[in-house]
């Protein structure tokens, strides 16, 4: 009897909660914006394949850069291959290679924080490196390793891997250094509990939400390094499209095919402030205290935050 | 103050010191060996090795380092791999066009951003305000090298008025020389210029409610004498650091708009230096960029102490 | 008595919040006449700040709303229109701040702070209104002021800051002037300096003072007469005498109360009012004092008592304070032992 009241009870106290979640959900703006507006490209990247009629290698000579129309949706390409398409595929591309590296930076940034905040000698090795690697501008270093390491796909991720995980590992170590201060960890210590349980058991788990952030802002960071690299020639290789070669190709014709850089620009655009939005949305909601506190007649529809440097 | 400098020159030699390995390294990291490419396919192995003896190639990777890092600190970058002259050199005769450009750029930023911030701060919460607020967030979200894409092609191409690429310099006269800046330098410029105005916008309000502005509105001061020189004169050492950190940015950011629009600047060396593979090149540009963007950084912590006037005063 | 100088009536002050209007300012009344200081005493939060900011409608006009009436010289200053506004701040009426350091602009000198006004309002030359601020500084008694004038806040004491600040307030000679706890930030054998200053400008240049503050001790060495604020409204007025004499409302007689005492017996402890004053946004129904009254009944708790004249000198707001006077001098002796 007891029990099932009580089950009845955790049941309703969770419902309560996703609903609470999804109110304060749905009351973030900028979480909400920043979501549809993800949702958007993606589903183009997933489920775009399945309206395709041209594969975005399909080139088709006679039909070089024709303008938009209801054969090629976007126009063509100066080798005649469907923009439509390639755009698509583009997004599969560029979004894979920012996950890949929001997700890589994640794990790696998450072992070194962690392990920097609990171990002194390490912390100061560890963050000099950190310190030395963010010290060079981000888009040289990329360009300089994409140099040595040769141009393809999985060198892209590798070289924005090394460029972005010192700032994941920072944010983790911070995080993790005030969590460690805490008593509930010092009576664990106390307790006799090894190192890396707590380390991994009680400290991880608090440093997730700064981390999720931070990789969220990472993701979009990657997403236009990447481009830019591809644009200029040292990122992801032709013929595999991606949304920064294709401006890259069109940047060549520029005078004969505006569509071929408008088309992967909004993509890239929207990629980008559709995940700083959800960045800045995640940060508004897991910490309320950055929001600024203001006196205004009218309600404030954008409540950004400044202290939100780039990268 | 002595003491202070001191300290944070001390505190830079570590990253110097990670900065220094790292770029030595991404240039061993390199397959194949520079020695061959050097001399062409052709080559003989005997050839190829007296150039390894050469260049030193053949000595253990940390005597390597050591020697590269001495010549470094006494300004001696190395050599080009195919270009006839010395890192150093190719560096210089290509930092003009890059500096021109980043300073245009920070001109147009600084002069629309802090107007911009300055208003959105005095109508704070109304739709001006907001506007901007959104306009700035969509300008930092857009990436400069698009913004410059976009612009080539609405001002260069769309509507013809500005050349979409090139360069002049600027002993061929002003006009000539920042017609074909005037886009780069708002592309770049744009970013930093959001930036700028959020800085100033935060900046200004944080002044504007300190109770000194209370008093000079008690003093029956005009509003405009008290935002544009009560006010902003409290609210510009924040400012002035933004605007220091920003030209660091420029400066690369130019590195990509400048291939866009065919400008001859470090960009354009670092582009055709990896297509050539020619590493000490791009190694040298990456440190030297690495190296302004340190020393930027370090003036801009020294101002700050300077800057102030309570520190300035007291210093005397 | 002199002639009326400043009368306001009615004042409401509204703020404009997120959470919806805020009403800081309720219902305030008073009359400030020429030559006289008068205390404006209460708690942190009670609206006395407000108040003063309001009779120079220092608010950003559109997150602020005004109601009543401030009449300066028979004008009401709420018509006025800002630009007119303007002329009248730092001229006429002028307002000394509470804390000195950060109300002088820290990137500004001395000399230019007080000659600002001067420039502005007499259209007095920089040379002559800077051989101004040195007097201005003389006569608020700083040494070697022609030194002074050309240095910045941060290298006076504190003293000399608020005595600096003081020379810009009266720069312009002004009529009125409201100074707001200045002398709180101040140490103690500074603040009787700024105290004494006070009292001899106010003879010298005959002009009004609303001086806020929540020290009672200060008001009783200064003040000729004295409001007392509670949650936005005056809950009593009287001449500095008889309010020490004879307290009316439950509130002033508290902050009496807690008073440390030189003279007499050491008490075991100072007595304090019980509880936390409400905030703005939830203020109860009827007496604003009755949720920390003592004699609170159905009434004080329903219904919002007005402010009653009790004699010539005296105002108060409260539904039972002649029973608490009768009963007081019943138990005369209980009462000031305890």
């Amino acid at each position: 009897m007891s029990t099932t009241s009580l089950s009845n009870i955790r049941k309703e106290l969770k419902k309560e909660q996703r609903s609470l979640l999804l109110k304060r959900f749905l009351s973030n703006k900028l979480l909400l914006t920043g979501s549809v507006i993800m949702l958007f490209v993606v589903g183009i990247a997933l489920i775009g394949p399945f309206f395709l009629s041209y594969t975005p290698y399909q080139m088709v000579v006679e039909n070089r850069l024709s303008p938009p129309s209801a054969e090629h949706l976007l126009g063509t390409d100066n080798f005649g291959r469907d923009l439509f398409s390639r755009v698509v595929y583009g997004a599969q591309i560029s979004l894979g290679v920012g996950l890949a590296v929001a997700v890589i930076t994640s794990v790696i940034g998450l072992v070194i924080g962690l392990l920097a905040s609990y171990y002194k000698t390490l912390d100061h090795i560890l963050m000099r490196i950190c310190d030395g690697l963010m010290a060079i501008p981000g888009i040289l270093f990329a360009i300089a390793l994409m140099a040595a390491l040769g141009p393809q796909t999985q060198n892209v991720i590798i070289a924005l891997s090394i460029v972005f995980t010192p700032h994941i590992a920072r944010v983790v170590r911070s995080k993790a250094l005030s969590i460690r201060e805490e008593t509930y960890v010092e009576a664990m210590r106390a307790q006799g509990a090894s190192p890396l349980r707590i380390i991994f058991l009680h400290i991880a788990p608090n440093t997730i939400s700064p981390l999720v952030v931070q990789a969220t802002f990472i993701f979009a960071d990657s997403i236009i390094t990447e481009a830019a690299l591809s644009f200029l020639g040292a990122g992801v290789p032709t013929p595999d499209p991606s949304w920064g070669n294709i401006l890259y190709d069109g940047k060549l014709v520029i005078f004969n095919a505006w569509w071929m850089t408008v088309f992967p620009g909004i993509m890239i655009i929207l990629a980008v402030i559709g995940l700083n939005f959800v960045g800045d949305g995640l940060r508004d909601m897991i910490d309320p205290h950055t929001k600024p506190r203001s006196k205004k007649k009218r309600p404030n529809l954008f409540r950004f935050n400044f202290q939100k440097a780039r990268g | 103050m002595g003491i202070y400098i001191l300290k944070r020159i001390v505190s830079l030699l570590p990253v110097l010191f990670v900065v220094s390995v790292v770029i030595f390294g991404i240039v061993h990291l390199t397959p194949g060996d520079p020695a061959s490419y050097m001399l062409g396919e052709e080559a003989s192995p005997e050839q190829v090795n007296e150039l390894r003896e050469e260049l030193g190639l053949n000595d253990p990777i940390p005597v390597q380092y050591l020697n590269w890092l001495g010549g470094v600190v006494q300004g001696d970058f190395g050599d080009s791999y195919f270009m006839n002259q010395s890192v150093l050199d190719a560096i210089f005769s290509h930092i003009g066009p890059t500096l021109s450009l980043a300073i245009v750029a920070e001109i147009i930023a600084l002069s629309i951003s802090i107007p911009i911030g300055i208003v959105a701060a005095i109508k704070r919460g109304t739709a001006t305000d907001q506007s901007v607020m959104v306009v700035s967030l969509m300008g930092m979200a857009i990436p400069s090298f698009l913004l410059a894409l976009f612009l080539a092609l609405i001002f260069g191409v769309q509507l013809g008025w500005l050349p979409v690429a090139g360069y002049q310099p600027l002993s061929n006269g002003l006009w000539n020389h920042l017609q074909y800046l005037i886009l780069p330098a708002i592309s770049l410029g744009a970013i930093q210029a959001a930036l700028i105005a959020r800085m100033t916008r935060a900046s200004m309000l944080e002044v504007l409610n300190t109770d000194y502005i209370k008093m000079a509105r008690s003093k029956g001061m005009k509003e405009r004498t008290v935002i544009y020189s009560h006010a902003l004169k409290n609210a510009f050492l924040p400012i002035l650091t933004v605007i220091g950190a920003t030209f660091g940015a420029l400066v690369t950011g130019a590195v990509v708009t400048e291939t866009i629009f065919n400008i001859p600047g470090i960009g354009q060396l670092i582009i055709n230096s990896i297509e050539r593979r020619d590493y000490t090149i791009i190694q040298g540009i990456v440190l030297f960029v690495t190296l302004i963007y340190v020393t930027i950084n370090l003036i801009i912590d020294l101002l700050y102490g300077f800057i102030d006037p309570r520190v300035r005063l007291d210093s005397k | 008595m002199t002639t009326e100088l400043l009368n306001v009536e009615q004042l409401r002050t509204h703020f404009y919040t997120e959470k919806g209007t805020v009403t800081a300012v309720d219902d305030v009344s008073f009359t400030i006449h020429e030559g006289e200081i008068v205390g404006l005493v209460g708690e942190s939060g009670c609206g006395k700040s407000v108040t003063s900011q309001s009779i120079m409608r220092l608010y950003d006009e559109y997150m602020v709303e005004y109601e009543g009436k401030i009449e300066f010289n028979g004008d009401n200053l709420l018509n006025y229109p800002i630009k007119k506004m303007q002329k009248i701040r730092g001229d006429a009426i002028s307002m000394i701040f509470q804390d000195p350091l950060s109300s002088l602009n820290p990137v500004f000198t001395i000399g230019k702070q007080i000659a600002e006004p001067l420039m502005l309002h007499h259209k007095k030359s920089k040379k002559e209104a800077y051989e101004r601020a040195v007097e201005l500084l003389a006569l608020t008694g700083i040494p070697s002021p022609e030194k002074r004038v050309h240095e910045y806040p941060h290298q006076l004491s504190g003293g000399m800051r608020q005595r600096a600040m003081i020379a810009v307030t009266l720069a312009c000679e002004p009529k009125l002037l409201i100074a707001d706890e200045p002398t709180t930030a101040l140490d103690v054998t500074i603040q009787a300096q700024i105290l004494n200053l006070m009292r001899d400008l106010n003879k010298k240049l005959q002009m009004g003072i609303i001086f806020i503050t929540h020290d009672l001790g200060v008001v009783a060495e200064l003040c000729d007469r004295v409001m007392v604020m509670y949650l936005g409204q005056i809950v009593e007025e009287a001449d500095v005498k008889t309010l020490f004499e004879q307290p009316l409302h439950p509130y002033t007689r508290g902050l009496i109360k807690s008073i440390p005492q030189m003279t007499g017996e050491r008490k075991s402890e100072l007595s304090v009012i019980k509880g936390n004053v409400p905030s703005l946004t939830n203020k109860p129904k009827g007496c604003r004092f009755s949720t920390r009254c003592e004699f609170a009944d159905e009434k004080c708790i329903e219904e919002m008592p007005p402010l009653k004249t009790h004699s010539d000198t005296k105002k108060v707001r409260c539904w039972h304070y002649e029973e608490i006077i009768a009963r007081e001098e019943g138990g005369h002796v209980h009462a000031s032992s305890t």
